[in-house]
């Protein structure tokens, strides 16, 4: 067998467990892995310049392609950097396995230079973490460590390797371990079939069914048979902020995002429902308003699979364990070989409804927000216009704020693993480093980055990353010289008190800012020239370009759950308008 | 209601903390923990004592179950059980106060197990309620120090928490 290094089993491990590209940043008690590194082709290292960006674009990677993301960071401030990073991860459960350099096994616990207890402060907000103890140890554990992040429900697991361990003079045989089994972690891998029957049951006999669908059905690629679901039963299908793509978004059958910025129709429609089909989400509080008042004539199925999922926040009537895909397929199976049909005439009645609901208040019939005009451009237009441009088809990457959930509005996603946001932690920064891991790992394809003036300086030091790596994504920042989301908040509930959330001319000219990174700026002041000039920057394949578009400060997100004690169906519609 | 967890982990670094990260990261109370190896030196059985509605106790076996170094976990409130707690007492005991500190140990079939001059330490063994009514018992006494180990149990018959 041969003898390598902890430092090359690092590397070596790696390349055995798929990665190719890891994102990092070098120091001290990482530099013999980096050493390792320097010396083979077969992992491409990718130098970022702040580690909370190293996790975001793994974070992206896994997102737009499902493959567990890798992070390398040293010990101390390279770890704690990454903590954020991680903690976006977790929420939105994104396989990622981090691997941060610690000190030297003699000296951890003494206050050694760059020390932190890496295990210790990231223990609540990773899946699982190992701290290696000798570089025997270090294949076996980097397999298990992409095992755990990638299978159940994924999430992130830190690997912490003190600096001696990874030592050049000190070898040790390699073996990188053909198959993982661990006793105390087995995840679900097929539904219940009787609790499914039962769902089945329930479901055929619905009169008015909802199918809500969450991140989970994207991360378990269950898009297809959740499509396929709906189509058979003709289900109308909304999606959560993480589930945005799982169900085409053009479809008929689509009533768009639920939740504190969904639609009326999707909220209305959960609202009444007799049953809803709750698959891969979780009842997130930006989702069901006040949880004693959720859909209160509903009968809930709920797949996932994760049980502590299960009647978390709202009591489950049928909960299925299992992965959506599984689950989902099963369920397929089960109608056709019963030849199970829906209540057709119910159904029809429903959609009746829904449809009145849309031309009610629904923002897909008509729009419901000012006309942009001049030099007033509404940031809705600003997304509809990018949709018309990229036709559609681009990776979408976002940050945190109102430009988040216009995009989430206003692009509508046909294919899963396209919306890139965090969804559960609402990491502002977030965006730029994602869209770089997406646009690395896919890199002819057209990436976009929805940001805003507040976001964007969270990580604009990846401009220069863009810059090394030859990155070419396309910066849309939706400039409105605010924390555009925390002043709406200070308008409905501050009496327009703006504690904070101004800039007061105090904004970078962006446009210059790009040019100094070398990169291309384009600034946007008039409605007439938005189209033009966002063709112009997607014409640009190969260059970075840094949109910076004036949008009207004032308008507010809607619409918005009224809150708090409020229902799903309770909603601001604009700013003088409610349900 | 008290619920008494029994739970079969590896014997790792880190595993212990894991568990209790997990109840003071989701606001659950942890009453009483004990935690040492079993005879397969790789496994550590952990008993808690916990108190909350249902709801909560679900939650918390479901999430304990997640922790990847859990192998199993057993409520064993949940059917008949043995459940036991030590207590070491050390109690001021002059020459009037002896007799009385004997009598009332050997009720609660306790033992005396280590005597000075002035101080006997006393060793009772049984189930929380048992421990909490000789606390009671000797209550006129003054205690000088007081440690419990927490519950350990089993679950009563052929049923057994084993891999």
């Amino acid at each position: 067998m041969e003898l390598l290094s902890g430092g090359d089993i690092v590397v070596r491990a790696l390349k055995d467990a798929g990665v190719k590209q890891i994102w990092g940043y070098p120091g001290g008690a990482a530099l013999h892995i980096y050493d390792a590194l320097f010396q083979q082709q077969d992992v491409q290292h990718i130098l970022v310049r702040h580690e909370q960006a190293a996790v975001h674009a793994a974070d992206g990677h896994s997102r737009s392609t499902g493959e567990v993301g890798a992070v390398l960071v040293t010990s101390g401030p390279g770890a704690t950097n990454a903590i954020t990073g991680i903690a976006t991860a977790y929420m939105d459960s994104i396989p990622m396995v981090v691997i941060s350099g610690q000190v030297p096994r003699d000296k951890i616990g003494g206050d050694a230079f760059q020390e932190t207890d890496m295990v210790g402060i990231s223990r609540p907000i990773v899946k699982h973490s190992f701290l290696v103890k000798d570089a025997s140890e270090i294949a076996g554990i980097i397999a298990k460590a992409f095992y755990i992040a990638g299978t159940g429900r994924p999430g992130p697991v830190v690997v912490d390797i003190p600096k001696d361990v990874t030592a050049p003079n000190y070898r040790v045989p390699y073996e990188y371990p053909d198959k993982i089994k661990i006793r105390s972690y087995q995840p679900t891998t097929k539904g219940h079939p009787g609790q499914i029957k039962r769902a089945i049951k329930i479901l055929l006999a619905a009169k008015r069914p909802v199918i809500y669908s969450g991140g989970g059905v994207v991360l378990g690629n269950a898009s297809s048979q959740l499509t396929e679901l709906a189509k058979l039963l003709n289900i109308p299908v909304t999606n959560t902020l993480m589930g945005l793509g799982a169900f085409p978004g053009t479809d008929r059958q689509f009533l768009g995002m639920l939740g504190m910025h969904g639609t009326y129709e999707a909220n209305a429609a959960m609202h009444h429902a007799d049953v809803i089909l709750a698959v891969g989400a979780r009842f997130d509080d930006r989702v069901t308003n006040t949880p004693s008042k959720f859909c209160p004539s509903a009968k809930i199925i709920h797949i996932d699979v994760d049980p502590t999922s299960i009647s978390k926040i709202v009591a489950i009537d049928i909960p299925i364990v299992g992965p959506c895909d599984a689950v989902l397929q099963e369920m397929l199976d089960q109608i056709e070989s019963a030849s199970a049909k829906p209540d057709e005439a119910a159904i029809t009645e429903w959609w009746t409804q829904i449809d009145e609901w849309r031309d009610r208040h629904g923002i897909y019939t008509q729009p419901r927000h000012e006309p942009s005009a001049g030099n007033i451009i509404k940031p809705q237009d600003v997304i509809k216009t990018l949709y018309k441009v990229t036709g559609g088809d681009a990776y979408v990457t976002s940050d945190v704020g109102q430009h988040q959930m216009f995009a989430a509005q206003y692009y509508l996603f046909d294919k899963p693993r396209r919306w890139i946001n965090s969804g559960g932690l609402g990491t502002m920064g977030f965006g730029l480093p994602a869209a770089m891991g997406v646009q690395l790992a896919h890199p002819d394809a057209v990436v976009a980055c929805v940001t805003g003036e507040g976001s964007i300086q969270m990580c604009i030091q990846e401009l220069s990353t863009c810059s090394q790596y030859g990155l070419p994504v396309k910066i849309i920042n939706l400039n409105n010289q605010a924390l555009g989301m925390v002043r709406q908040w200070q308008d409905m509930q501050y009496s327009s008190r703006y504690s904070s959330s101004l800039y007061e001319d105090s904004l970078p000219d962006f446009v210059k800012l790009a040019e100094a990174y070398g990169h291309v700026g384009i600034r946007v002041t008039h409605f007439d020239e938005l189209e033009e000039k966002m063709a112009e920057c997607f014409s640009l394949k190969d260059r970075v370009v840094f949109m910076d578009i004036n949008v009207d400060r004032s308008e507010h997100v809607y619409p918005m759950h009224i809150a708090p004690n409020g229902s799903m169906r309770d909603m601001w519609l604009s700013k003088t308008e409610r349900t | 209601m008290r619920r008494i967890l029994s739970v079969l982990m590896e014997n790792e670094p880190g595993a212990l903390s894991r568990v209790v990260g997990l109840f003071s990261q989701r606001g659950y109370n942890i009453d009483t923990l004990t935690v040492a190896p079993t005879e397969d030196q790789t496994l550590s059985r952990l008993t808690m004592t916990t108190h909350g509605n249902d709801k909560v106790i679900e939650q918390i076996t479901k999430h304990l179950h997640k922790l990847i170094d859990v192998v199993k976990v057993v409520d064993l409130t949940e059917g008949p059980h043995i459940e036991r707690e030590l207590m070491l007492v050390k109690v001021k005991a002059n020459d009037s106060q002896r007799a009385e500190i004997k009598r009332c140990v050997d009720i609660f079939r306790g033992q005396i197990v280590d005597v000075n001059a002035n101080a006997y330490t006393l060793q009772v063994v049984g189930n929380s309620d048992k421990l909490d009514a000789f606390v009671q018992a000797i209550g006129g006494v003054d205690i000088l120090e007081l440690v419990r180990s927490g519950v350990s149990g089993l679950a009563r018959g052929e049923k057994s928490l084993r891999l």
